[in-house]
């Protein structure tokens, strides 16, 4: 257990929605400014796993969940070797760590990291503001120097947007590593790194399968140089239709019917490569309550989501691709959201949404257990 | 997969009388699964003996057994009905454990009845505990992680006391394996306590049974809630923390909703073995609930139990959530799976997802020590807590800080002013899990404790531990500031401080704390409990306050009727007053007006969002009703807010919300107060011309013995100004009213006791009576069964009475109107009148609506609480009559001669409490209500009514063998007639040598046992205790007598309580009794359903 933050430390924050409505709290984390597009994020458990997934990167996340940082920070669970959130905006931070595994206080590690914060605001009514105008440019002020509400609303309005925005190659890995497989090797993995989170490869590790990770820069001939026995596209930020050089290696692989599995920017990019567009949800998914339907069992599976854009295919009919009949495997039955693809003729498919789980329920985890007997499938 | 074709009638279990450990939360369930099964096309056959439910309001189900909830009368009714399948997942432990007997007697086969919900198997894999273990292995198996604690198994004392070295040494954990609420568990420290512990274990269980385990004292509880379809979809519905950790049963625990101390690792780890677990025991369709002790150390974590049906804690999941888990678990076992069934809140989207919470929700146990001094306070394993409330915030400390105020008891709020009393002592007390701990933990954080000092003493997670700091910390704040400042009232709000407490702080009062504060425009808002964490748009409003920014409360245009709740379930405020609040709402909708329901005890119907147009999950206190009224102001009209259905609660607080401009409907709060207070109320009796006891108000024993003298003893003493009873008694000599006087704190200069003639041998009579200001609707009379001087609540009684004329209603009806006109009622009067020798005394008269009105409208087939509630709000006893919500002429007064009996007999909670020593509590009754719930009997004759209040009450009267017989003094000339009467229906009787003296006098054989006090004979002779204990007793009759805390007897009674033996303690419950052996005697008991009653009154009514 570590000392109470005091209550006397209340630097002011403000924060800046684009559309004008501002929100007056106190600083949480680094104290300074920071811009992103704001989205909210409805789990209530893992923090430490939202902050470093990459997927979040160049965003503002508000945590609808009022008391976070109760566990404080662990050398375990993070899903990247640094938080990338953009800011963090929580009603309710915790003065102390409660639990075994705690090394830090959240505070610290967002000081840490300069990750700018705002607390003790109206979450929900930032939340419900969101869910109404859709996801938006936002600012984060603190400390010394706050201008007006009209000069920071104007530097709200020069940040970059997300939609076009091209992100991928800012958060993967610039080398390739491996992760090696827990217990005898069974197979080989290409994984293209597009925002990977930590807990992917493991996920393929436990299964017996060696990951070589590859940056998002990587061509068809990287991916063929480790001898894959599938090839595996991962998570990751930005838009969609901005991703067209993974598109292309995605293609590559599909001609030559190699075992395929895509994950959230991963499912985006198997969408596009048979030739559906994508397209920017209001305010997105994010959260790990979300019921997604397995529509060749019938099965409901409760998932861990983190995505403001969708694929938009078609629900109820097989597709003619070039790579033979697609069709839509999995659906989120909150909205109908495409959740998921499948080729009937080839060994490829593809989730919206976060099988790995972290944070998230273990609900999806089988379809790793997919992709492994793919590749058998395709030894055989 | 839609719903199941193959089934059209279901019979769904209630769960009886309201007890502890299973009260009102299972009135909700039933209720909501009731009404989901009935709007599915199914017809519905109820069985519930509980009046006081709302279940068993004849518009619920299709047919409604008020029957006792044995095998034999649920046979009786599944012969009647022939229902296709049986629900009992829904009626707590009581409906489970009738089902699994219907099963194990071959009913359910004979009749040809599926069991739906939970099959044979799953329910037994769930309870047994070996059963289980093999469930946690299994499971362990298949993912890796959960496992259950060290235990072992022992059916007699020799298997437990050397199971302890199996265990590696004390402490152990002792468990009787099916029982409800935990009864009969506990830790045992040395052999000492074991032997004590597990020997009343092992005569507690039905299969002789208890578990040993090793102690996992102090680690982390949780607790998760779960759903599975037969498409095996399953959900976590909700994640519950204890922040007393383990050792403390989870019903007296405060517990958190969400989990706030999880990392989500653990947390999912928690969620597959839960998930895991629900899948292995087999519960195919329904809910199920689970908890697990985590090591703070080291993160092991322990599986303690499940339950293969909805419970309490789903209760409390489903209000804490929004998520209504009996509702749906009702559809999935017809048939339905999770994603084909709507979310009820945003409608929009599908029930198979998993809750998120953006608030933070408390619940605290509620106690009633103060019933029971002897009873041993100390929280165990054991439940003792009868109710409980439940707040939410957007943060823990608002939340917790509701909770406890949501309490209201003296003493539940943390206070910061005077001294905390020395550290060390205080954080000694602290270890010791009791009642009020939390606020012991906050005078040592006050008296300069340090976190890890709290956490050594009370392992309590350092996070909470935190959050008291914090409050404390503000509470500084508000002491030191120079003024109240908007950021400073801000940030106390926040934290949850009320009105009160900062006024005590800062020496002002309350209502300037509260002008100071909406001068500085620091309000709450209101926001939705909407299952999504505000990502989808909430249909449902389900509100909670918290101050802050925006309120979700939306403009209407109907004018509203704000209906004040009776709060957490208390001795004395139970059920039955929830049950005149969802009455009123009903009814109040169906005539045009938007009602507000305002209540803070998640276990009843008034708190389901469905029950009113509008609910806030609110505390019952000034402060939190008057912003209420406030924000619906500024949302549309106000028609008014009603106060005399609650209870004492919202009655308390009728004359504060007039003076602050609130409209009260119905009886005025002046009109409360001519009935509260003790000369107004003697006024009116003599303007009306009617007698009272003799009575005088003393504040010395000089004051009361000449009081007494002059009135004559017995006299009935009582503090003034308290409630249920508390600290009455009767008094029969002046030794004993000198040391009542010297004992009792409540009595000072301005606090003074009241000394009534105590009317010995009279007839104790209750009156529920509609008034609209010109017409009385005399709505029912009820006879007690026994004499006056014992607590209407713990009374039986019958109805219609059974030994009053037409003169006697005559008088009871002219009596009622006068004080209801003297007094100015507009809606629903209780009077108690006792009828002593030809003269008919008035007791007490309560303007509001009593523990009563829910066994009247049944008994007489008139919804009473609905017509109080129209009654308030302007319409006339004739327009009901019009209408027909009254009938066409006559009442309650009038009723013909054939119509059914009704006995009410209370359910009293003996069995729960030990004192110090581990011996149980006496149970006696006394002028002092200790009863927890009722049950009715109805039939058309008196004998078998009271023989089925008996069987849903106890457990069924003895129809043969042996009964004990020991009375008073005063007794002995009443006893003759009955005692003959059960010689005759071969009962063998034992009795005290006086006792036994005075029947073989009269002719009726005795045999002498001996004394407790005179110990075993010389040719081992036994004492009468052990005979109970060797089961050799069927029958008790011991009536009192003597004074002070240990009456004569006390050993018998006790024994019977442990045992299970039917225990009358007075000589009229013993003639209503042998009237119910005759009637059993007699055979071919049947059943009827009150839909039948009602029709057969009618038309009786209308020819």
């Amino acid at each position: 257990m570590t000392t109470s933050t005091q209550r006397a430390d209340r630097t002011p924050a403000v924060l800046v929605l684009e559309d004008g409505r501002i929100f007056r709290g106190r600083a949480y984390g680094a104290v300074g400014e920071t811009f992103g597009e704001a989205v909210f994020s409805t789990g209530m458990s893992g923090y430490q796993e939202t902050l470093t997934d990459p997927s979040y990167h160049r965003q503002v996340v508000v945590m609808t969940a009022p008391h976070i940082g109760n566990t404080g920070v662990n050398d375990e669970d993070p899903e990247s070797s640094r938080i990338w959130v953009a800011g963090y905006v929580v009603r309710d931070p915790a003065r102390v760590s409660s639990n075994w595994r705690a090394r830090r206080t959240l505070d610290e590690e967002l000081v840490n990291q300069g990750v700018v914060g705002i607390s003790g605001i109206d979450t929900r009514a930032l939340t419900r503001h969101l869910r109404e105008r859709g996801a938006m440019r936002v600012g984060i002020f603190s400390g010394a120097g706050i201008g007006t509400d009209a000069d920071l609303l104007a530097k709200v309005l020069q940040a970059p947007e997300m939609k076009g925005a091209d992100l991928s190659a800012e958060v993967a890995t610039k080398e390739s590593y491996i992760v090696p497989a827990i217990g005898t090797k069974r197979f080989t993995v290409a994984a293209i790194d597009l925002g990977i989170k930590a807990m992917t490869p493991q996920r393929m590790a436990e299964r017996g399968i060696e990951v070589h990770v590859l940056p998002a820069t990587a061509t068809v001939e990287d991916v063929y140089a480790v001898a894959p026995d599938g090839v595996f596209f991962s998570n990751g930020p930005g838009d969609p239709a901005t991703a067209d050089h993974p598109v292309a290696v995605m293609r590559g692989v599909l001609e030559r019917k190699t075992p395929l599995f895509g994950i959230c920017f991963g499912n985006q990019i198997l969408g596009r490569a048979l030739g559906f567009g994508t397209y920017k949800l209001k305010y997105g998914h994010r959260g790990i309550n979300q019921p997604v339907q397995d529509r060749t069992t019938g099965k409901v599976e409760v998932t861990a989501h983190n995505h403001g854009f969708a694929v938009d295919a078609p629900l109820d009919t097989v597709s003619d691709t070039p790579y033979g009949r697609a069709e839509v495997s999995h659906v989120c039955l909150n909205d109908n959201v495409v959740e998921g693809l499948h080729l009937l003729d080839q060994l490829a498919f593809s989730v919206q949404y976060h099988p790995e789980a972290a944070a998230g329920p273990h609900d999806a985890a089988y379809l790793f257990d997919r992709f492994v007997s793919l590749m058998e499938g395709q030894r055989a | 997969m839609p719903k199941r074709t193959d089934i059209q009638s279901v019979l769904v279990i209630g769960s009886g009388p309201i007890v502890i450990g299973q009260a009102a939360e299972f009135d909700y369930s039933g209720t909501q699964a009731c009404r989901v099964l009935k709007s599915e096309g199914l017809r519905v056959i109820l069985v519930n003996s509980n009046p006081a439910t709302i279940m068993t309001d004849p518009e619920i189900a299709d047919a409604t057994y008020v029957e006792p909830i044995t095998p034999e009368y649920v046979e009786k009714i599944i012969a009647k009905e022939r229902p296709d399948a049986l629900l009992p997942t829904l009626g707590g432990q009581t409906a489970l454990n009738t089902a699994i007997s219907l099963h194990d007697n071959g009913v359910l086969d004979k009749y040809n009845v599926e069991l739906i919900g939970a099959n044979v198997e799953a329910i037994n894999k769930g309870e047994d505990r070996q059963l289980f273990k093999g469930v946690v292995e299994a499971v362990n198996a298949k993912i890796g992680y959960g496992e259950s604690a060290r235990s072992v198994i022992c059916h007699s004392m020799d298997d437990v006391i050397s199971g302890v070295d199996t265990l590696g040494g004390y402490p152990v954990v002792v468990r009787p394996s099916f029982t409800m609420g935990g009864a009969g568990s506990g830790f045992a420290h040395d052999e000492e306590e074991l032997r004590r512990i597990a020997g009343q274990g092992l005569t507690l269980s039905p299969t002789t049974e208890v578990l040993l385990e090793e102690s996992i004292l102090g680690w982390k509880e949780y607790e998760l809630e779960l759903m599975r379809d037969r498409n095996d979809n399953v959900v976590v519905v909700c994640s519950i923390e204890n922040f007393d950790p383990m050792g403390v049963h989870t019903g007296d625990s405060i517990t958190v909703a969400p989990a706030l101390t999880l990392t989500d690792r653990e947390y999912q780890n928690l969620r597959d073995v839960g998930i895991a677990i629900i899948r292995e025991v087999g519960v195919d369709t329904g809910g199920c609930n689970i908890q697990f002790a985590i090591n703070p150390e080291d993160g092991r974590v322990i599986v303690i139990e499940m339950n293969p049906r909805v419970s309490r804690s789903s209760a409390l999941a489903s209000k804490a959530t929004g998520f209504p888990i009996a509702k749906i678990a009702a559809r999935l076992a017809v048939g339905y799976t999770l994603d084909e069934i709507p979310n009820d809140i945003t409608e929009k989207t599908p029930a198979s997802f998993e809750p998120t919470l953006d608030y933070v929700v408390v619940k605290v146990p509620r106690f009633a020590f103060e019933k029971f001094p002897a009873a041993d306070a100390t929280l165990t394993t054991t439940m003792k807590s009868v109710g409980e409330a439940m707040a939410m915030g957007r943060n823990f400390t608002e939340a917790l800080q509701k909770a406890l105020r949501s309490l209201e008891k003296k003493g539940s709020q943390f206070t910061f002013t005077g001294e905390p009393g020395h550290k060390d002592a205080l954080l000694a007390t602290a270890a010791v899990p009791t009642d009020g701990r939390i606020n012991t933990v906050m005078q040592a954080i006050r008296a300069g404790a340090t976190p890890e000092e709290i956490f050594d003493a009370t392992r309590i997670d350092p996070w909470f531990t935190d959050q008291l700091f914090l409050i404390k910390e503000v509470a500084d704040d508000l002491a030191a500031a120079d003024k109240l400042g908007p950021e400073l009232l801000a940030d106390a709000k926040r934290h949850g401080f009320s009105d009160i407490q900062i006024g005590e702080i800062r020496g002002l009062r309350e209502d300037v704390v509260r002008e100071v504060r909406h001068a500085l425009g620091v309000r709450p808002v209101y926001k939705t409990v909407d299952t999504c964490a505000a990502e989808f748009a909430a249909k449902t409003p389900y509100f909670y306050s918290s101050y802050d920014e925006e309120s979700e409360v939306a403009p209407r245009e109907k004018p509203a009727v704000i209906i004040l709740g009776s709060g957490p379930n208390r001795i004395g405020q139970g059920i039955e007053f929830d049950y005149s609040c969802v009455h009123a709402s009903f009814a109040l909708h169906d005539a045009g007006y938007e009602t507000v329901m305002v209540n803070c005890n998640p276990e009843t119907v008034s708190t389901d969002y469905d029950t009113s147009d509008r609910l806030y999950f609110e505390p019952l206190t000034l402060e939190d009703v008057l912003e209420i009224v406030h924000a619906e102001s500024l949302a549309g009209p106000i028609a008014g807010v009603i106060v005399q259905l609650g209870g004492q609660t919202p009655l308390g607080l009728a004359q504060a919300l007039k003076d602050n401009g609130v409209p009260i409907v119905g009886t005025s709060p002046e009109a409360i107060h001519l009935a509260e207070d003790r000369g107004a109320f003697g006024r009116v009796l003599a303007e009306a011309g009617l007698p009272a006891p003799k009575h005088g108000t003393a504040t010395t024993f000089d004051e009361a013995k000449a009081i007494a003298d002059e009135i004559g003893y017995p006299v009935l003493v009582r503090p003034s100004y308290v409630l249920g009873g508390r600290g009455m008694e009767i008094v029969y000599e002046e030794a004993r009213l000198s040391s009542y006087i010297a004992e009792s704190t409540e009595i000072s200069p301005t606090r003074p006791v009241l000394v009534d003639r105590f009317l010995d041998d009279a007839i104790e009579i209750d009156v529920d009576a509609l008034y609209d200001g010109t017409e009385l609707y005399l709505g029912g009379v009820m006879e007690h069964i026994e004499e006056a001087g014992i607590h209407s609540g713990d009374s039986a009684c019958a109805l219609p009475p059974m030994t009053l004329g037409g003169y006697d209603i005559k008088r009871l009806r002219a009596s009622t109107e006068a004080i209801a006109k003297g007094v100015g009622v507009q809606g629903l009067i209780n009077i108690q009148f006792a009828l002593a020798g030809d003269i008919l005394y008035v007791l007490e008269a309560n303007p509001r609506a009593s523990r009563t009105v829910p066994f009247t409208s049944k008994a007489t087939a008139v919804p009473l609480a609905k017509a109080a509630a129209r009654i308030s709000l302007g319409a006339t006893v004739a327009e009901l009559r019009a209408e027909g919500m009254l009938p066409k002429t006559g009442d309650g007064g009038t009723l013909p001669l054939d119509a059914p009996i009704s006995v009410k007999e209370a359910v009293m909670p003996w069995s729960r409490f030990r004192d110090i020593h581990g011996r149980g509590v006496d149970t006696v009754l006394g002028p002092e209500m200790r009863s927890t719930g009722e049950v009715m009997g109805i039939d058309s004759v008196f004998g078998t009514a009271y023989a089925k209040s008996q069987a849903g009450a106890y457990g069924a009267l003895p129809t043969k063998g042996t009964a004990f017989i020991s009375v008073a003094n005063r007794d002995k000339r009443n006893l003759v007639f009955p005692a003959r009467a059960l010689a005759d229906h071969g009962f063998e009787l034992l009795a005290t040598s006086g006792t036994a003296e005075v029947l073989r006098r009269n002719g009726i054989h005795a045999t002498i046992v001996r004394k407790q006090s005179e110990g075993t004979g010389p040719d081992g002779e036994p004492t009468v205790v052990q005979l109970i204990h060797d089961g050799k007793i069927d029958l008790i009759v011991n009536t009192p007598f003597g004074t002070g805390g240990r009456l004569d007897g006390y050993d018998i009674r006790t024994a019977a309580v442990s045992r299970g033996v039917p225990c009358l303690t007075t000589v009229q419950a013993l003639a209503a009794a042998v009237q119910g052996i005759d009637a059993l005697n007699r055979g071919d008991i049947g059943v009827r359903s009150l839909q039948e009653h009602a029709e057969r009154l009618n038309a009786a009514r209308e020819g």
